[in-house]
């Protein structure tokens, strides 16, 4: 062992206590699924944990139904204060069972086990906390007094943050008083099933909350569901917008979080050691699986060779490896279809004249991984300049005044995130008002919090999650008297023309998917 | 042969500890039906000062705890009182003479303030402080604070519970540390809240109790030059005009005695200061 070597540091796995199945998690109980069950792994290891249900268009019915049932005559009948308590059950409970969490969602996921040990789940405990507190508050939500719920909701989240994903949807809809169908992404089911014994343990009336496992088709089935009055998705651009075209013309209401490629601004006087720290983690954290991860780096230029070889001197100082290890900066790519999308990328990005470098370090055999990589000389035309590589994978441009700084930054269809680095604040704030970004961190990245709103412009989605805001989401205003049959003659008119508006849009939805797989 | 009970001493609550009135004295408290039931500190202007010095200490780490923190600590106080529940309905049932129902019901909802009142903690700043678009280049925030030490004088007729709750939480979400004065007839269950705050997370200091009277103790309080608000909830029935006149000297913010203090945002934003940020933006 050589200086700077790190002795395996594991943290155990004595505390889980994982079944071999897990079924559908339906009206309170555990079922068995109609779709053929499928097996979730340790991308770190390729290692089975266990097998997960996979629900069918009548598994959805059903759970579509249950909640549905929870709602009429259980959930919206309760007073707001008794929804509030069972959230604090939920977030003590969540608390409690930290360790154990954090443990399968690193196994799970790949993620190292700091980062979900000190991130994911407790920020999963205090979203639950937090939107307890709004449960029986929804007057100051900011839509008006006596705000209604929409019903039922429909979730579907990705495998980047399971557990706090499902937090962030799960909380709030709950708060508002809506009941809940959530999907979990394919690869990360497990801490969602752990949740779901939770929600036992919390005596939670069935059918409040319902998770369904699968794949895409699922989900698709979960959101086109006629009886479902509220949609919420957190994944990529191009699910997104197939999910935006197919609840066209219905009633449902829609949030959307999805992909982006954020820029991280540096001017030549930031603070520099917190700048590279904050590009290093704005990028690498959580293997760059992250929508709102600083993925394009634009440097000043009279700055740029020393960001460069400092950045390339702390990344031959991150650890990458055992996601279980308390040593570990970086951990698995989360699926082989993920690790072949950066490989793709990445190898264009090489194609197109960018300059690859990577820091030597010995990747495991067994699993998915790829090594924190850094592009020089990008241009803003190039695909690593442009497309969400969702990776380990850092893309370096340059500017010389602010105005070419905020022009480049806003150079994407996306407006996720975006950071800035300097020293003076009157900049910092003159440059935020000219982004195009629904979040900016100064001179920090990746914060995130209960009482923050976050979400995106453009193609980054709409609808924000977090704070007053995320709970006005899933709230409807009070209808005034007289409003009742005017809204009604809508809809009612909307409905007939469905008939002729479902066969056109899909027929439209048919030739969209046709030119976006040319 | 039956068991012979032990019974509690009732003493102040002041910086997180339990002590005697500084002045030695003590009165006696009595059931709704007049038999005796324990002997009550009967605090001096002393033990107000030193409440005073307590709840200025504790000030520091209670406003600068993160609001979630404090959300949760204050959480965690109905999760206490919730688990002593029996005590305090025998209490509330021994020196109000209230039914075993009324009493429970009491307990309940003094629980459920508090449950309340914890999930403000990390939402007022949100409702009640804003971006303000004024005409210039200037980032402009509008956010409230806490105010400071607050003394309280707690409702002195109704639910000794209850009314004690709903007197201090509201102060305490924001930040602020109190100096309260309890029900001076049915003071016991108060004390005994005092315990539930010790052994929760709230630290010493936070949460100070004086019993005793409050025509006695409240003007040393209302003419304090390191309290920094006034809250005469319960003060109706003294001269309340002539502690609102005492508090003026120095400026306090004072509520006025109210019959029934339902929990509401207003209580919480009482005590606290609104303060505005301008920061320039550049031209670029």
């Amino acid at each position: 062992m050589k200086f700077l070597d790190y002795a395996p540091a594991p943290e155990s796995q004595a505390l889980l206590n994982l079944k071999p199945d897990y079924g559908l998690f339906i009206n309170g109980d555990f079922q068995l699924g109609n779709g053929t069950p499928f097996s979730t792994i340790s991308p770190a290891t390729e290692k089975q944990i266990a097998m997960i249900a996979s629900a069918t268009e009548a598994d959805v019915d059903t759970a579509v139904a249950a909640a549905r049932r929870a709602y009429d005559r259980t959930w919206s009948r309760l007073s707001g204060s008794d929804r509030g308590k069972y959230l604090f059950r939920i977030a003590r409970l969540m608390q409690e069972r930290a360790r154990e969490l954090a443990v399968a969602e690193s196994l799970d996921n790949g993620k190292p086990i700091t980062e979900s040990r000190d991130v994911d789940v407790p920020l999963a405990a205090a979203w639950f906390f937090y939107y307890a507190g709004w449960a029986d508050k929804l007057d100051y939500a900011g839509v008006g007094p006596n705000p209604a719920a929409l019903g039922v909701a429909a979730q579907v989240i990705p495998w980047n943050f399971p557990l706090l994903m499902l937090a962030w949807k799960i909380a709030p809809a709950l708060a508002a008083g809506n009941t809940v169908v959530l999907k979990p992404a394919e690869t990360t089911s497990l801490t969602a099933m752990l949740f779901a014994e939770i929600l036992q343990q919390a005596d939670l009336p069935n059918g409040v909350v319902n998770i369904i496992t699968g794949a895409g088709a699922t989900g698709q089935a979960l959101v086109n569901h006629p009886d479902v009055n509220k949609v919420a998705f957190t994944g990529s651009t191009a699910v997104g917008r197939m999910i935006a075209r197919s609840v066209a013309g219905t009633d449902k209401k829609l949030t959307l979080e999805l992909g982006g490629k954020g820029a991280n601004i540096v001017f030549d006087d930031a603070p520099i050691d917190q700048a590279i720290e904050g590009i290093i983690s704005g990028v690498f954290f959580n293997q760059g699986h992250v929508c709102c991860a600083g993925s394009r780096l634009l440097v000043q230029e009279s700055i740029h060779d020393e960001v460069i070889d400092r950045l390339k001197a702390r990344m031959n100082t991150l650890r990458v490896g055992d996601p279980l290890d308390k040593n570990t900066d970086v951990g698995a790519i989360n699926s082989a279809e993920q690790l072949q999308r950066i490989r793709e990328l990445s190898d264009i990005g090489v194609q197109e004249g960018a300059e690859r470098w990577s820091p030597d370090c010995v990747l495991p055999q067994e699993g998915f991984w790829f090594a924190p990589t850094i592009f020089t000389n990008v241009s803003t035309s190039h695909r690593i300049a442009r497309d969400e590589v969702f990776g380990p994978v850092l893309s370096v441009l340059t500017f010389r005044t602010p105005a070419e700084a905020i022009a480049k930054a806003n150079n994407t269809p996306y407006g996720l995130s975006a950071g800035i680095w300097s020293d003076k604040g009157s900049r910092i704030l003159a440059v935020a008002d000219k982004l195009r970004a629904g979040v900016i961190w100064a001179n920090t990245f990746n914060k995130f919090d209960p009482a923050s709103p976050f979400g995106g412009y453009q193609e980054s989605g709409y609808g924000r999650e977090g704070g007053r805001h995320g709970l006005a989401a899933y709230l409807a205003p009070a209808v005034r008297p007289g409003s009742r049959s005017k809204t009604a003659a809508v809809t009612t008119a909307a409905a007939a023309a469905k008939g002729d508006t479902a066969k056109v849009s899909a027929d439209k939805a048919a030739s969209a998917r046709k030119k976006a797989t040319k | 042969m039956t068991r012979l009970t032990v019974p509690k001493t009732y003493k102040l609550y002041i910086g997180g500890k339990f002590p005697r009135s500084e002045s030695g004295r003590v009165y006696a408290v009595s059931s709704a039906a007049g038999d005796f039931l324990a002997n009550a500190a009967q605090g001096s202007r002393k033990d107000a000062r030193d409440a005073v010095v307590s709840a200025r200490a504790a000030l520091k780490g209670w406003s600068g705890a993160t609001a979630y923190n404090r959300g949760q600590v204050l959480y965690r106080i109905a999760e206490l009182l919730e688990g002593r529940r029996a005590q305090f309905v025998d209490e509330i049932m021994q020196a109000e003479g209230a039914s075993a129902a009324g009493a429970s019901a009491q307990v309940d909802d003094a629980i459920d303030a508090w449950v309340w009142y914890a999930g403000w903690a990390d939402k007022y700043v949100q409702v009640a402080g804003n971006a303000n678009p004024v005409s210039g280049p200037y980032f402009n925030l509008s956010v409230p604070e806490p105010t400071g030490v607050v003394a309280i004088v707690a409702p002195q007729t109704g639910g000794s519970l209850l009314g004690f709750v709903s007197a201090i939480a509201p102060a305490l979400v924001a930040g602020n540390t109190v100096v309260v004065i309890a029900h001076e007839t049915a003071p016991l269950t108060a004390i005994s809240l005092g315990e539930v705050l010790a052994t929760s997370d709230v630290p010493g200091g936070v949460v100070n109790i004086l019993t005793g009277s409050p025509a006695e103790i409240a003007p040393w309080l209302a003419s304090h030059g390191d309290v920094n608000a006034l809250d005469l909830l319960g003060a109706g029935a003294l001269d309340w005009v002539d502690l609102q006149i005492a508090a003026a000297d120095t400026l306090k913010r004072v509520l006025p005695p109210e019959a029934d203090a339902v929990p509401s945002l207003a209580r919480i934003l009482a005590f606290t200061e609104t303060k505005t940020v301008w920061h320039t933006k550049s031209l670029l």
